[in-house]
């Protein structure tokens, strides 16, 4: 479905990317996992041309998207923001509605989606008239799941969208998303640092280090046989943290029993 | 006072069209201009560079220096259009800036969001970046509609009628009144419009329907009633008036008033009044076309409009010179001397000349190094001012240019000791001042003469007629009292210009 091929991204003589393939089945959730800087926006950004490769192409359902508009493309592809740029000026319902607007979309038939993704992504439909800024950052962050998802697209596209938000809210909101991705058959890159999260939701997990792609395959791979150290010690982290918790949880048992 | 008021339906009116027009125009040009220059980089620095200079030039010399400019490119000069376009780039900063610094002003990540939603540059900017550049933006509108309306009453000088015609005439004949009803109608007209447009801000911003709609509305009446009273005289085939200029001084607003009564009386033909006129402006507008009639002295259009540096010429030498000028050169007629001189006249405390026994120009000589000499700001740098200082070995003290209105008052308070004074001001005498007598005829002749265009003579020459009975109808002494009436006693000059009109047809009844 979305077909990364030698994926190049240069700035000066600065490589944020290289070489970057990438084949995502339909259907599919691959997670781009990696930490700060190593290039995952940039790669995601390159598949909707908010960003344009240095070399490299990106197919989708086989059509090279360098030639298409790219305003046409990015109307097919979902694309939720690591800052969630929601537009101040307008209410809840006309951020959603924003891409069938561009589409043309009959009103009526962008009225009854609206209604439809706020109750998808478990808002209240009381919300909509509301301007963003009077909204929580959770609540914020659906409606952007929302507003990409509003013009039906089949690929989507996300980039930490739920990176500032509190253990709890994340946990519910990725498991919404969760559902409604395999409601709608999405085919989705979903960037992270979070290593819970890239277990969580990933069918595959792509590990990112320095522009480069170190090592693709599922969660069970990824854990059971690491490409190199890197990988290893990115994997090992919850593990590491699991064994803090436990650790915690019997000294307080110890304490309690002395 | 209701004289005054009577006057504001059409002055306010005026007023309305230049602001209005004005500022549609300045938007018009720098909301386009600042989009394009936060499209296009190379264009930010220069178009804000250009406005910025403009700013600087002092609102009254841009206006004044519109009317070359447009004489130039013969356009009019004189009245409307000058005014407009002096307005108009003055409005163009303060909205272009706020423009330009509105859209520079939204956050990258919003401008990103634009596009993954899929908008296209176009409606990214329509949909996104002008919305929320849109309260800066209006922030520049209001600062150009404040700064318009103020600016507009500088437009009385290049012969836009506006609320400056209080304003000027009032510091002129020293009404106060006038002055502040000129300020306070131009004051209410700033909030009125700054308002407007603030409630159409809050309609857009916070989406109040009917606060918009009410605004807009209001905003459109405006409009059309600018418009339709802008478009009224172009449509309907009314008689011409015959228009009557004035200079910005006493003299001038009572004799303007006094011919456009005269001609009303003796043709029956309607006749307007263009006041407040800049010295050359008056000149000019005659020549144009914009005026048809007004009073000028011929040593004025010797100096000025023929450029004579001799000034030295006889009384009937300069008079025929500037007939011949005015007729050979320029199409007009000099249809009548007038009677009286209105020349300068140096002129000392009654008591102070006493007491230093002064009876001539020539006596000043010996005691000038102690003395400070106070004159309008034309005089000092006319030709007679060298002229008189050389003929005389002149060397005072101090040289200070002040307005005429405040020159009486600096000579009376013992500011200055000397000051230059015009032989018709009725002031001489009621400051108790003494002309020094100017036995070596350095100040030139300025004999009072009525000026009248082309289209006189070609379309109206029953007015021309009228005109010439007005030769020899005032002299000095009369023009000195029908100064000294508006200047101290607070007369209003169409008063005074009425009552010489009726005793002058009593007087030439048969
Ligand atoms: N416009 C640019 N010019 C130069 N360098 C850039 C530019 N944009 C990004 N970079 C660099 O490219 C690298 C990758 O950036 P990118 O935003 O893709 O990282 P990331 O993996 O998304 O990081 P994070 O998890 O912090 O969001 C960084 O080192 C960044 O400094
Ligand atoms: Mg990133």
């Amino acid at each position: 479905m979305i077909q990364a091929d030698g994926l190049t991204k240069r700035y000066g003589d600065a490589t944020v990317v290289d070489g970057f393939s990438l084949n995502v089945k339909a259907g599919e959730l691959v997670v781009l996992l990696g930490g700060s800087g190593s290039g995952k926006t940039t790669t995601l950004k390159m598949i909707n041309r908010l960003i344009e490769p240095t070399a490299g192409s990106v197919r989708l359902d086989g059509v090279d998207t360098a030639e298409l508009p790219p305003h046409e493309l990015r109307r097919r592809i979902g694309y939720v923001f690591q800052r969630i740029g929601l537009f101040p000026h307008m209410t809840v319902g006309e951020n959603v509605a924003v891409t069938p607007g561009l589409l043309g979309w009959p009103l009526e038939r962008t009225a009854a989606r609206v209604d439809e993704l706020l109750e998808l992504v478990e808002l209240d439909p009381a919300l909509r008239d509301r301007r963003p800024s009077e909204l929580s950052g959770g609540q914020q962050q659906r409606v952007g799941v929302a507003r990409a998802l509003a013009a039906e697209p089949r690929v989507m596209l996300l980039d930490e969208p739920f990176g500032a938000l509190d253990p709890v809210t994340r946990e519910r909101l990725q498991q919404s998303f969760l559902r409604i991705r395999t409601r709608l058959a999405l085919t989705t890159v979903f960037v992270t640092h979070d290593m819970t999260e890239a277990l969580t939701l990933a069918d595959r997990i792509g590990v990112m280090h320095d522009g480069r792609l170190l090592q693709l395959g599922t969660p069970r791979d990824l854990l059971t046989r690491p490409a190199d150290d890197y990988v290893d010690r990115l994997m090992s982290t919850p593990r590491r943290q699991a064994a803090v918790v436990d650790a915690l949880i019997g000294g307080t048992t110890a304490e309690a029993r002395s | 006072m209701t004289e005054l008021l009577a006057l504001l339906p059409s002055y306010l009116t005026a007023h309305l069209q230049l602001t209005l027009l004005a500022l549609l125009l300045s938007a018009g040009i720098s909301v386009p201009l600042g989009i394009a220059a936060s499209r296009i980089t190379w264009l930010e620095q220069p178009s804000l560079a250009l406005a910025g200079i403009i700013q600087t030039v002092p609102s009254l010399a841009l206006l004044a220096a519109m009317v070359p400019v447009l004489a130039a490119l013969d356009l009019q000069s004189i009245g409307f259009l000058p005014a407009i376009v002096g307005l108009t780039l003055y409005g163009v900063l303060p909205v272009l800036r706020n423009t330009v610094t509105g859209i520079a002003g939204v956050d990258p990540a919003l401008r990103e969001a634009a596009r993954g939603v899929g908008m296209t540059a176009r409606q990214q900017l329509l949909l996104v970046e002008l919305p929320l550049a849109m309260p800066v933006i209006v922030a520049g509108i209001r600062t150009a509609t404040v700064w318009v309306v103020g600016i507009a009453t500088l437009s009385t000088p290049v012969g836009a009628t506006s609320l400056g015609n209080y304003i000027f005439s009032g510091l002129q004949t020293r009404n106060y009144a006038a002055i502040l009803v000129g300020c306070v109608a131009a004051a209410g007209l700033a909030l009125l419009l700054d308002g407007l447009v603030r409630a159409i801000e809050v309609g857009l911003v916070r989406r109040r329907r009917g606060r918009l709609a009410a605004a807009l509305g209001a905003v459109a009446v405006l409009y059309a009633y600018a418009g339709i009273t802008l478009a009224a005289p172009l449509l309907g085939d009314r008689e011409r008036p015959i228009v009557v200029g004035a200079k910005s001084f006493t003299e001038q607003y009572i004799l303007s008033a006094a011919i456009a009564g005269w001609v009303e009386r003796e043709t029956g033909r309607p006749t307007a009044l263009l006041q407040s006129l800049g010295s050359l402006v008056a000149f000019d507008a005659v020549d144009t076309g914009e005026v048809d009639v007004y009073v000028d002295y011929t040593g004025t259009i010797w100096a000025n409009e023929m450029g004579r540096a001799q000034i030295r010429a006889g009384r009937a030498e300069m008079l025929d010179g500037v007939r011949d000028f005015l007729e050979d050169g320029h199409g007009m007629t000099l249809a009548a001397t007038l009677g009286f001189e209105n020349t300068y006249a140096l002129t000392v405390r009654a008591e102070h000349a006493e007491r230093l026994g002064l009876r001539t120009i020539g006596d000043l000589a010996d005691h000038a190094p102690r003395l400070a000499i106070g004159a309008d700001v034309e005089f000092f740098a006319r030709p007679e001012w060298p002229a008189v200082r050389d003929t005389y070995g002149l060397d005072f003290r101090e040289e200070r240019a002040m307005d005429a209105s405040l020159m009486y008052q600096a000579a009376a308070t013992e500011e200055v000791d000397v000051i230059s004074a015009y032989t018709t001001d009725g002031r001489i005498a009621a400051y108790d001042l003494r002309v020094l007598e100017d036995d070596r005829g350095a100040i030139p002749p300025y004999d009072a003469i009525l000026v009248a265009g082309a289209r006189l003579a070609a379309e109206a020459p029953d007015v021309l007629d009228a005109l010439a009975r007005l030769e020899g109808a005032i002299d000095a002494e009369r023009m000195r009292s029908m100064n000294l009436r508006v200047d101290e006693r607070g007369e209003d000059p169409a008063t005074v210009a009425a009552a010489f009109v009726e005793t002058l047809s009593n007087d030439r009844a048969p």
